[in-house]
């Protein structure tokens, strides 16, 4: 029922962009991709020869935030570490970010999910609610949600460092999607210091902003994939 | 006896005196509501009745049984509140900016275009207020002072100058719509009979005395008031612009849309002003005082202000174009040929096309063709509403996050409900005020002894 109305919870999805390229032209238009979906023209050839771009999406923590500047409560801001942080108890549900982020990344709790018997996937009672991350709060009905870099794991280093010593370059905290990825596609760091490895990755010629050319600043760099084509 | 053109159509027709303009106007007041009264007013209720049940729904489960979604977070909700906010332009037009142009054929209708803008503007409030989330903490979006540390607005948001805006708006509309009522108000207090009329009617009158010296304030504050309302018709609808003009969604983003929004208030507003009288004065018997000429001053109005808003239309298009901005220009080839194309020429051919019958003298002057086309014209500016929210957001930058939207069932109610509560408002005003300015009217009567 949610996702037919297209109100997919994720903080982080994953977009999968198909291209196609024949001897006529490259098909990125979605009525062609319809158009070849739905008949067996026998025109493109190729079809197998399809490439997919493949992007995990999520808030881009931009710099100059389209959605920051919108919220009547500054219920969104930015922290002095450069994340955008959605403060979810000053969140009078607007909705206004949401439509501003150029990423599409914000979510709303449309309704009241938790211990509500209509939502029960087993969280409702004490035993399922273990399995809910303690370190995150649970967000009530009509507050906007999205990716927060995991800043309880942030938070939980700066701690750790404030209590027993030591300095925070050397902690390295790691996301949530970034332990989870086997691949090690996923990095995070402090861009601040020149020397991690997001800063050496952010540098690399192959670093791309998705729509850079809206200027927002997004702090999340995507490699590109290097293909032996001709075109893409 | 007032000079009298020869060439210009009368203002009041039918040889009125002030003791019959007074008789005229009071009449529905001092009698008992006649039967159409009662039937509209009935179904004005039926429709309230459809808000309060739209709107418990909503509140109670949650913005969640709209069908707005991930991608397009806003639908039908700011599409209505956009609507009835353009209504109720014209209340204010009519009454401020024709006073300092010193249009007299405002005169007979501007009390009941003030009347709907205030309706109006109480209608298009509850869709801000309700489209949030968490209603009950929405009062935090006011600049109070409070108990959580240093929390403030951000006077960044354009949702924050709407709230000033249409607040200062409703606030200067109510006053000079009341101001302007206190003579008239004080003519029924000495015609009632019963003792709670007179008592409510001599409260709202403030002891007014008609001394020359109350003349002459009255006057004094009217121009005061018609000056500080005029800024008001053109900054309204520029801040609810912003509100789309100032974001980077592609269709939104787009410096074209303060005049563009304004021309369409107005057009929308005199619609409704128009679909209003040609019932009232036929339901009411006020074709004297309403007359073809002022329909017909309205309809060019509406004419003029929808080749504007045309033309403004085909401009966004012209600039996509220029811009060579990609994003911009799917944006628009979208909107036209996409899956909502009939949204589209929808409000083009209402909003462009159908008002060029206005330049035929027949149609500017048959009261039921005017009707007929006010409702195509608000039609059209609902359209235009819908087509610049919905369609700007449902395919914006990221091909992954397009979708459909369309309203569910509470998203019409509750825009059925809106049409209750202006109705309601509407029928409750014309029974207990003077639905047309007599002190004024007075004043552009041939016939004054
Ligand atoms: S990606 Fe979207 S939600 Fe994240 S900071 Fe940018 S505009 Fe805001």
């Amino acid at each position: 029922m949610k996702l037919r109305l297209r109100r997919e919870m994720h903080w982080i999805r994953i977009d999968r962009y198909y291209s196609f390229v024949s001897e006529k032209e490259s098909m990125t238009r979605e009525n062609d991709i319809a158009d070849a979906d739905s008949t067996d023209k026998g025109e493109y050839k190729h079809w197998e020869n399809v490439s997919v771009i493949h992007q995990p999406m999520m808030c881009q923590h931009c710099a100059q935030a389209p959605c920051e500047t919108v919220c009547p409560v500054l219920a969104t801001s930015h922290s002095s570490e450069g994340l955008n942080q959605m403060t979810y108890n000053r969140c009078i549900g607007t909705k206004y970010c949401g439509n501003n982020c150029p990423y599409k990344v914000r979510r709303f709790n449309w309704f009241r999910y938790n211990d509500n018997d209509k939502f029960d996937f087993h969280f409702n009672n004490p035993l399922g609610k273990m399995v809910i991350n303690p370190d995150v709060t649970v967000r009530t009905r009509g507050v906007m949600e999205k990716c927060s870099f995991c800043v309880q794991r942030i938070q939980e280093a700066k701690l750790k460092v404030k209590r027993e010593g030591g300095n925070m370059k050397n902690v390295q905290v790691e996301t949530a999607c970034q332990r989870a990825c086997p691949s090690n596609a996923i990095v995070f760091g402090d861009l601040h210091n020149p020397d991690s490895d997001i800063s050496k990755l952010h540098r690399n010629e192959r670093a791309f902003s998705v729509l850079d050319e809206l200027n927002v600043q997004s702090s999340v760099k995507y490699m590109t994939k290097i293909r032996n084509t001709e075109t893409i | 006896m007032i000079h009298d053109s020869l060439i210009r159509e009368r203002l009041v027709t039918g040889d009125k005196t002030a003791a019959d303009v007074t008789r005229d106007i009071s009449r529905p007041i001092l009698n008992q509501p006649s039967s159409a009264w009662k039937i509209g007013f009935t179904l004005s209720l039926i429709f309230l009745g459809i808000f309060g049940v739209s709107l418990f729904w909503t509140v109670w489960t949650g913005i969640g049984v709209w069908n707005i979604n991930k991608s397009v977070m806003w639908g039908w909700d700011i599409t209505n509140f956009v609507f009835w906010v353009g209504i109720g332009h014209a209340g204010t037009l009519i009454s401020a900016v024709l006073l300092l142009f010193r249009q007299k054929w405002r005169m007979s209708i501007n009390r009941s275009a003030e009347a709907m803008t205030i309706f109006a503007v109480v209608c298009a409030a509850m869709f801000p207020v309700f489209h949030m989330g968490r209603v009950w903490v929405g009062y935090w979006a006011l600049p109070l002072p409070n108990a959580f540390g240093s929390l403030w607005v951000n006077f960044n948001s354009p949702l924050l100058w709407d709230v000033f805006a249409i607040s200062t708006y409703f606030s200067v509309s109510l006053l000079f719509w009341y101001i302007g009522m206190i003579p008239d108000i004080a003519t029924i207090r000495d015609k009632v009979k019963t003792k709670t009329a007179k008592f409510w009617y001599n409260f709202f009158s403030m002891g007014w005395t008609g001394s020359t010296r109350s003349w002459a304030r009255y006057e004094l504050v009217s121009l005061i008031l018609a000056g500080i309302s005029t800024p008001l018709v053109l900054s309204v609808h520029t801040i609810v612009s912003a509100d789309f003009a100032t974001s980077v969604i592609p269709g939104w983003h787009t410096t074209i849309f303060p005049p563009y929004f304004v021309a369409g208030a107005i057009f929308s507003g005199f619609g409704m002003v128009a679909t209003l009288l040609v019932v009232a004065r036929k339901v009411m018997n006020y074709e004297n005082y309403i007359t073809i000429g002022h329909l017909e001053a309205m309809t060019k109005i509406i004419m003029v202000t929808g080749t504007l808003v045309g033309i403004a239309y085909l401009t966004e298009f012209f600039i996509a174009w220029y811009s060579v901005v990609e994003y911009e220009q799917y944006a628009f080839i979208n909107r036209a040929t996409g899956p909502y194309w009939w949204a589209y020429w929808s409000m083009m051919s209402c909003n462009l096309i159908a008002p060029q019958v206005f330049w035929f003298k027949w149609a500017r002057t048959t009261p039921w063709f005017i009707f007929i086309m006010s409702i195509v014209v608000n039609v059209g500016m609902w359209f235009e509403r819908f087509v610049i929210i919905v369609t700007s957001l449902h395919r914006d930058y990221l091909p992954s996050s397009w979708v459909m939207y369309s309203g569910s069932l509470t998203e019409v109610g509750l825009f059925l409900g809106t049409f209750g509560i202006f109705f309601t408002c509407f029928f409750l005003f014309a029974k207990f005020l003077p639905v047309i300015n007599m002190s004024e009217v007075k004043t552009i009567l041939r016939n004054r002894e």
